[in-house]
């Protein structure tokens, strides 16, 4: 299809459903967490908003992680059907991670989401905000088992190859692998920012509907909060992944810093804009600030840092599209700081809720958070290439040998699926968004509003009569 | 060596799929169902029966995807390239049932359709791809070294399509003595009528493929039928008979959790006879357990976290049941 080969097909629909099921967990890891939140306020000080925002957000989790699990149930089994040698060669350590997180973390989500979303009266108070806290304990567990996994295959350790396959000998330092703190830190942090985004973008569009309640101004400002802590904390991870990436896979930073070559002495700019061409092995139209690359990444006024030339042209990460995704994710970075502060800044003058301009702000910053987090990946695995497991397997030995006709076959099959359904469960999302936390419904103190909808609480079209019993 | 850990995980990955099997099946038995049952209502409450529960049902198919992927790399790589094609239709299809549970609630009128149709479809196309990727299995794959050696379209054959069609006959059987538990008056009274049929439809499928595997495998024709084999091996089909006429009867009289119950053991039977069949070979008909091990590394250090934890995720689980137990009525759901 289009001349591309078997394993750049494979790789695309790879590249490409995974960025698809990211979208979903970073949704339902921050709303999860959101959702403890809420119903630990709603027990603790019995005010009916936090109710209220509860169980608007458990509508928008629940379609939110049903796209999540058949999204994921796709990646589990991807592995073996497109990359059977690495499944064959890795399988020993991959595989156990994998099964950790299904006995640990998959289970414990599914297990207690019943009742989280439909044990409203069924079960007790302090029962259900159990369940609600084993939800969203399961969504991190989940998060740092994949993560150990992905993070090994980026900086490998605590194995040895014997008999033609990856055998692990010290499963501690597979697990703590030198990047797994990092990523783990900076992918549970993008989750949280990207919610955050998400329900302070819903908060703003009320606002700027006029629809000024109690919970459209408490999840609004919560959100603001959110931002105003963690973009901050965000960036200085970030920084402190960049380092750890150096250290180990420093062609990855020369490819994200579109930078090619230390001259003897010299000290290396920061390339903020620029085209690296990786034909011609230089970067064109760059626009620079002397000095401040190696000032990042070396901490000293004149550090050298590798650059693409010390590696062999076959052993390079594709440069062109990693400087721009990193680019795109830290320029999102700020702009969320940015966004942040002028909150508190609008909040202090009392006006956070009546802005329009900043609420615009808000509004247009909601995908921002999933945005950067496709770019954070993409920049991430791209920039490991042409290694699966670096400096261990090349992508090109992992490909299972399916013919273009059958990988071209299914990849248009996942595309067109992919959109139509999720597109339309987003579609769904949004519109129940837009519907607005629907003001407190009928509940006695310390029983959960019954859900207008049986099935998982959702207002519907034409709303069934209420059942007893 | 101590433990023999092959074994004790087969028997986990094999009892991981036997709980995906009874559990997911009968959830996939509902659409299934579907086409049979047209008024919204009914179809709201056969949906609303499985609501809480299915995503945890599909986590054991995920089990078994993972599992096999620690335990038998070799196997997981051989037999998932191998089956591409009904994996990713079956994928397909549990996409399309997966959002349909939450969409067909959340849709206007105009797209409720639509999902309702998504859902029975999905569950068709799910079902049947497992079937096939089942008839395929048996009948075994050519493999050389790590490497899958057959087309894509290999595991399309006249038996694997037969086996298709039985487990689509399985799961509705499940799905409906699934409903005569949680349902009542008219949809429940539907149910035990299309019980019948489908349970001899199912005992026709079972004899068909008894017959056939050994016809077509001698190998699995002298495991059966050698000397003594065939006396420790003769309840399989003796059981199978009887538990029909067991949930025939059941049918017959006020039938609550009995027939739901037997259709549990009819499965576990097949299953069994299939272990019988197969065994000790993971990628039929060369590739035994131990030449797809894990290191024994991995296969350990998983090994202690399976053991350890299913009986927490059997106790969650069961306690989830419980709480969602009782009969469903229309238009009532969960409350
Ligand atoms: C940072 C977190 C994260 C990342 C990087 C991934 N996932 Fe995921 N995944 C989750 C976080 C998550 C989650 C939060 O646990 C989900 C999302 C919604 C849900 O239902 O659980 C989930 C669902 C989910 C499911 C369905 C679970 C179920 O049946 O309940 C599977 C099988 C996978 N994932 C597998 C994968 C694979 C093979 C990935 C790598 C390629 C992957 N996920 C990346
Ligand atoms: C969920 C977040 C993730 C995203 C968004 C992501 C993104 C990507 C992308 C865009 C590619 C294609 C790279 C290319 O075409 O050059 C890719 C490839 C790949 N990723 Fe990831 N990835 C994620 C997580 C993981 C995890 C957790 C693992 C392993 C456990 C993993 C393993 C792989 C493998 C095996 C490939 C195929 C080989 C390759 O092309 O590099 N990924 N991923
Ligand atoms: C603004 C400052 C930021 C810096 C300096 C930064 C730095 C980095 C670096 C260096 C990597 C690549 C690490 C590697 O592959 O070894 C990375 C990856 C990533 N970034 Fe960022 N980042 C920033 C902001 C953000 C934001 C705001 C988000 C999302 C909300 C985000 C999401 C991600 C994700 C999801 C990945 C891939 C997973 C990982 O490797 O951790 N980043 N980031």
């Amino acid at each position: 299809m289009f001349g591309l080969t078997a394993l750049q097909l494979a790789r695309i629909q790879f590249g490409f459903t995974v960025s698809f099921h990211i979208i979903f967990p970073a949704i339902t890891i921050g709303l999860a967490s959101y959702l403890v939140v809420l119903e630990a306020l709603w027990l603790w000080k019995k005010n009916p908003v936090f109710r209220e925002l509860r169980h608007f957000w458990a509508q928008i989790f629940a379609i939110n992680f049903a796209m999540g699990v058949v999204s994921g149930i796709v990646m589990a089994y991807q592995f073996g059907t497109n990359w059977s040698y690495f499944s064959n060669y890795a399988g020993g350590v991959v595989g156990p991670l994998l099964t950790y997180e299904v006995l640990s973390a998959f289970f414990l989500e599914a297990g207690f989401l019943g009742v989280m979303l439909f044990g409203w009266n069924r079960v007790g108070p302090g029962l259900h905000f159990f369940a609600t806290l084993m939800v969203a304990a399961g969504t991190l567990i989940s998060a740092t088992w994949i993560l150990a996994s992905n993070s090994w295959m980026q900086t490998p350790q605590g194995y040895a190859i014997v008999g033609g396959r990856i055998v692990p000998v010290d499963w501690l330092k597979v697990i703590f692998n030198p990047s797994f703190p990092y990523r783990l830190v900076h992918m549970t942090l993008a989750a949280y920012l990207a919610t955050a985004l998400f329900v302070g973008a819903a908060g703003a569009w009320h606002l700027l509907k006029g629809r000024d309640t109690p919970a459209v101004r408490t999840m609004f400002s919560m959100a603001m909060w959110m931002l105003l802590i963690v973009a901050p904390i965000q960036i200085e991870a970030g920084d402190q992944h960049g380092l750890n990436t150096l250290k180990y896979q420093p062609a990855k930073v020369a490819a994200i810093e579109g930078h090619w070559l230390n001259a003897p002495g010299q000290s290396v700019p920061l390339i903020l804009f620029g085209w690296p061409d990786m034909q011609d092995a230089r970067t064109l139209d760059e626009v620079d600030v002397p000095h401040l690359g190696s000032l990042i990444l070396t901490h000293s006024w004149n550090g050298p840092i590798p650059g693409l030339d010390d590696f062999p042209p076959a052993d390079r990460p594709d440069s062109t599209v990693i400087f721009w995704t990193f680019r795109v994710m830290v320029g999102l970075g700020f702009l969320m700081a940015l966004l942040g502060f002028v909150g508190l800044w609008l909040r202090w003058r009392g006006e956070i809720y009546r802005a329009r301009p900043f609420l615009y702000f808000a509004v247009a910053m909601g995908p921002a958070g999933l945005v950067a987090i496709v770019a954070g990946w993409i920049t991430t695995e791209i920039g490991r290439q042409p290694w699966v497991v670096y400096n261990v397997m090349r992508t090109a030995d992992a490909v299972s040998n399916h013919s273009v006709v059958e990988l071209s076959i299914s990849l248009v099959l996942f595309i067109v699926l992919y959109f139509a359904v999720f597109g339309t469960g987003v579609g769904y999302m949004l519109k129940l968004v837009a519907k607005g936390p629907s003001g407190a419904p009928e509940a006695e103190p310390g029983q959960f509003p019954r859900p207008a909808r049986p099935l998982s609480g959702a207002p519907d079209a034409n709303p069934l009569p209420h059942g007893e019993g | 060596m101590g433990i023999n850990l092959p074994i004790l995980w087969t028997i986990i990955i094999a009892f991981g799929l036997m709980m995906y099997v009874v559990m997911d099946g009968f959830d996939l038995g509902i659409g299934i169902l579907f086409p049979f049952i047209r008024d919204r209502h009914d179809r709201d409450t056969m949906v609303n029966t499985v609501a809480p529960v299915w995503d945890g049902n599909e986590t054991w198919l995920v089990l078994g995807g993972a599992g096999l992927f620690a335990a038998f790399p070799l196997a997981y790589s051989v037999l998932l390239s191998a089956l591409y094609l009904p994996l990713v239709l079956m994928l397909v299809g549990l996409i399309c049932r997966g959002v349909s549970f939450e969409f067909r609630f959340k849709a206007d009128e105009a797209h409720r359709r639509f999902w309702d149709v998504a859902f029975a479809a999905g569950s068709y196309v799910a079902t049947f791809s497992q079937g096939v990727a089942l008839g395929a299995f048996i009948n075994g794959f050519h493999v050389t070294g790590p490497s899958y050696q057959g087309g894509a379209l290999d595991c399309l054959t006249p038996f694997s399509l037969f086996t298709g069609v039985g487990l689509l006959v399985a799961y509705a059987l499940l799905g409906s003595t699934w409903l005569i538990i949680k349902t009542e008056g008219a949809l429940q009274h539907r149910m035990i009528v299309l019980a019948r049929p489908i349970t001899v439809a199912l005992l026709v499928g079972i004899g068909i493929v008894s017959l056939w595997t050994p016809l077509a495998h001698p190998q699995i024709a002298s495991r059966w039928f050698s000397f003594p084999n065939i006396i420790f091996f003769a309840p399989v089909p003796l059981l199978t008979l009887a538990t029909t006429l067991g949930i025939l009867y059941a049918l017959r009289r006020d039938p609550h959790a009995v027939p739901f119950g037997l259709a549990l053991f009819l499965l576990f039977l097949g299953y069994s006879g299939l272990a019988i069949s197969l065994f000790p070979n993971i990628i039929p008909p060369s590739v035994s357990l131990w030449d797809a091990a894990a290191p024994p590394q991995s296969m350990g250090f998983t090994l202690v976290g399976a053991l350890f934890i299913i009986p927490i995720v059997l106790a969650y689980t069961a306690w989830s049941y419980h709480v969602f137990r009782g009969k469903v009525r229309a238009g009532e759901g969960y409350h």
